[in-house]
């Protein structure tokens, strides 16, 4: 059992995002948009949206700090066990309560604007589901592995320590396995998110357009610089007029 | 020096009556869609007037253009580019609905399905954005005509510069009509907002596109473009934009607008321009000097060098003969009739305009006066303050030189013109007078007064080498996938995901349904609406009909 959660469930996750990244880009660049809804309602919107936004990169960034550096990195820097849990805790709880603040605020805007409401999708529904049970297992675990609900667990001592050991292939079972259930629930949470991302509107999170900052303001493009479009396939075929028929 | 080209248009304001045939055409061409429904790529405002979207001009609002730093450098008025990342979740500045309009169908169904009262029924006014029963309040041109009069016209944000007291009376009102389309601007600040660089300007052409597959629906553009002619289409969730109806353009046809005007008021035609200098242009540091800069920026397609440095950079020699036969050259740079919409804006416009003399005309004929008497018509130029600066404040910035001259151009050739037709001596110093010649004034009456067809649009088609890429015109359903992939206009991921259609089955498909469908126009469904302007006879839309007995024809 843990050998399929944790060893074979993050590697299923990770080649669904990846491949189905591909494929979704292939096959939607024209559905591969944020799919705003400001045009129907901006005053939620304006509260609401970066509230989220800014609160999930934070989210983000944590993630990263917490499952990438090794406890020894900081050990070495000289920030106590303390310290650490601290700054973790603190940025860890406001960045988490303000995402599910904004996205609690998202949802009741959905919910109740009718416009808003007729331009949700059943992948949205399903995506929101997935998305605010990642959210708020992951705000229980930043709470018990502070030690305020439940008993105080280093996360870096096991979650960390598998998290790394899957990219060098070698996945160190155990050492999730000995995580708590609130740890271990969220961690299935978060793969969920992570192998459904191709296939809703969060594919926007791979468009962030960083290359704005770099790239000079008037974009010129030539005409025959068109993107391989299926229109110019049979370029080189006979103009037959199968007005009606599949090729 | 770097020559490239660009396809401009002219509109002859004064020859405009607001009869929309251009704004209808258009949306039925292009914005007859789901989520388009709110878009005009052309519409035809009454000035003074708000506009569309309301208010639009009033960039201390809205932030479009751009503006020049104090060293003399330009940035986006909405904001620098970390400025515009950090607000890419929540576009602060972007219009609502309520300021375009919120779109609108009636209840037919009503009509035969009420049963039996007392009363008519009633076709209800639906809202196309929620299906909800809507009141009717506003639409892109609510305020046509005056209509609205004192209340409304206040708050147009150019008669507001113009004066602080104008009074709307009826007895002093001037107006005129003023169609816009995307102005294809040789330093777009839309193209320049776009955070995906989705958009981008056609180094053959200039005409500026949004790349529907790189469109990430950030809807920067919308507030970059000052006369926000970007629109957000609501159900795909992309950029859309008046495409100069490139697809006709290519193959040397005039877009739809102008193909349909029925005042012929449209030109269009070649410009070439210096594209090393746009930047130096725009950043010139008095407002009131732009329109002189950026006619500077445009080179004259029968100087030798010009012509040179056209074949250096690749321009056919039948694109640089289009050029030099252009109307757009003619009447803007020879003639000095035409002036850029709003250059304040510092985004070097490509769509100029003609100021109309109707004004000046109508008043003089108002008074009792010879309204084609050049003293007449000079004395009232130079009379008519308001009207002039608010022309002023449309087409130069607020500097009424320019504007007096065209207008005092525009009498000459009425008074001089009066004399040919009538058969009297002409009178030589009346073209003197505003720096013209007989013979060109013969020339510019013949342009704008005659405009044959062939005269008012100049357009080389796209290269003989490059024909082949423009099959979509011919078997647009013509390939893998087919006409089949339209599946109800929504994919698994949402509206308009998946491969990409091209517009013309789009349309086709678009069509076929809403002339077989008789359900009322709900959001779910929007192109199946029975739209009887596009029943063209042929068939029997489903609810068109009462049901036959026998399963007939589909």
């Amino acid at each position: 059992m843990n050998t399929l959660l944790w060893a074979a469930v993050p590697y299923v996750a990770i080649a669904i995002l990846v491949v189905g990244t591909f494929w979704r880009y292939r096959y939607d660049k024209l559905g591969w948009t944020t799919r705003s809804s400001q045009l129907y309602e901006s005053r939620l919107l304006r509260i609401g949206s970066p509230l989220f936004h800014f609160g999930i990169l934070v989210v983000i960034i944590g993630h990263i700090i917490g499952l990438v550096i090794p406890e020894s990195w900081t050990d070495a820097m000289g920030v106590s066990h303390d310290a650490y849990h601290i700054q973790a805790l603190v940025l860890g709880a406001i960045a988490g309560f303000s995402t599910l603040a904004g996205v609690a605020i998202l949802i009741y805007r959905r919910r109740t604007n009718g416009p808003v409401f007729m331009a949700t999708t059943r992948n949205d529904k399903a995506m929101y589901v997935a998305l605010v049970a990642a959210i708020i297992t992951g705000l229980a675990t930043t709470l018990i592995g502070a030690g305020i609900v439940a008993d105080e667990h280093n996360y870096r001592e096991t979650v960390s320590i598998w998290f790394r050991s899957l990219f060098t292939l070698n996945p160190d079972i155990d050492a999730m396995a000995e995580a708590p259930l609130s740890f271990q629930i969220h961690t299935l949470f978060g793969l969920l998110l992570i192998a459904t991302i191709p296939f809703t509107r969060l594919v926007h999170m791979f468009s962030a357009p960083i290359g704005y900052l770099f790239r000079p303001y008037i974009v010129y493009r030539s005409r025959d610089a068109r993107p391989d479009r299926p229109i110019y396939r049979n370029r080189d075929g006979v103009r037959t007029r199968q007005r009606a028929g599949r090729r | 020096m770097k020559v490239m080209a660009q396809v401009a248009m002219v509109m002859n304001l004064d020859k405009c009556i607001g009869c929309h045939t251009c704004s209808v055409t258009c949306k039925q061409a292009w914005t007859n869609r789901p989520g388009t429904e709110y878009v005009w790529f052309n519409n035809v405002e009454t000035r003074p007037g708000q506009g569309y979207p309301r208010t639009y001009e009033d960039q201390e609002r809205w932030r479009g253009g751009w503006e020049r730093t104090k060293r003399g450098r330009l940035r986006l008025k909405g904001g620098g580019r970390v400025r515009r990342l950090l607000s890419i979740f929540s576009n602060p500045k972007l219009p609502s609905l309520q300021d375009y309009y919120e779109p609108w169908t009636y209840d037919y169904d009503n009509l035969i399905n009420a049963p039996l009262g007392d009363q008519m029924p009633v076709a209800q006014p639906r809202s196309l954005i929620s299906g909800d029963p809507m009141k009717v309040e506003w639409s892109a041109n609510w305020d046509d005509n005056l209509a609205g009069g004192p209340q409304l016209a206040v708050d147009d944000p150019v008669l507001k510069k113009v004066s602080d007291q104008v009074k709307l009376e009826f007895e002093q009102t001037f107006m005129f009509y003023l169609p816009r389309i995307c102005e294809h601007c040789l330093n777009p600040s839309c193209v320049a907002s776009c955070p995906s660089g989705a958009m981008y300007k056609r180094s053959e052409d200039g005409i500026v596109l949004v790349d529907q597959d790189a469109c990430r629906g950030w809807r920067m553009c919308v507030t970059g473009c000052p006369y926000k002619k970007v629109y957000f289409n609501h159900r795909t969730g992309k950029a859309e934009k008046c495409t100069l109806c490139y697809p006709r353009i290519e193959v040397g046809l005039p877009t739809v607008c102008s193909e349909t005007c029925v005042g012929r008021l449209r030109y269009l035609g070649l410009i070439l321009y210096d594209a090393d200098k746009v930047l130096e242009a725009a950043a010139v540091e008095d407002e009131k000097d732009l329109y002189q800069a950026q006619l500077d920026v445009l080179l004259d397609p029968n100087d030798e060098e010009v012509v040179e440095a056209a074949r250096r950079e690749g321009i056919a020699e039948d694109w640089i003969s289009a050029a030099q036969r252009s109307p757009i050259h003619r009447l803007i740079k020879e003639y000095r009739v035409a002036l850029p919409l709003h250059p304040e804006y510092r985004t070097m416009p490509m769509v100029w305009y003609i100021p109309p003399l109707s004004p000046v005309v109508d008043q003089v004929r108002d008074t009792g006066h010879d309204a084609e008497e050049a003293g007449n018509l000079f004395g009232a130029i130079d009379a008519l303050r308001i009207p002039i600066e608010y022309l002023a404040e449309l087409f130069t910035a607020g500097d009424t030189a320019p504007v007096d001259a065209v207008l005092r151009k525009l009498a000459a050739m009425r008074s001089y013109m009066r004399d040919v037709n009538l058969g009297r001596e002409t009178r030589p110093e009346i073209p003197a007078g505003v720096g013209m010649t007989e013979e060109s004034m013969h020339a510019m009456y013949r342009l704008l007064a005659i405009a044959k067809y062939e005269d008012r649009y100049v357009i080389p088609t796209a290269y003989e080498e490059a024909g082949r890429q423009l099959e979509e015109m011919s078997c647009s359903l013509d390939y893998d996938g087919g006409p089949g992939m339209y599946i109800n206009g929504s994919g698994p991921f949402g509206e308009a995901s998946g491969q990409p259609v091209p517009v013309s089955v789009e349309t086709f498909h678009a069509l076929r349904h809403r002339q077989t469908t008789d359900t009322l126009a709900g959001p779910e469904n929007k192109e199946q609406r029975v739209n009887l302007l596009n029943w063209d006879g042929q068939g029997r839309p489903a609810g068109l009909f009462p049901e036959r007995q026998e399963d007939g024809d589909a």
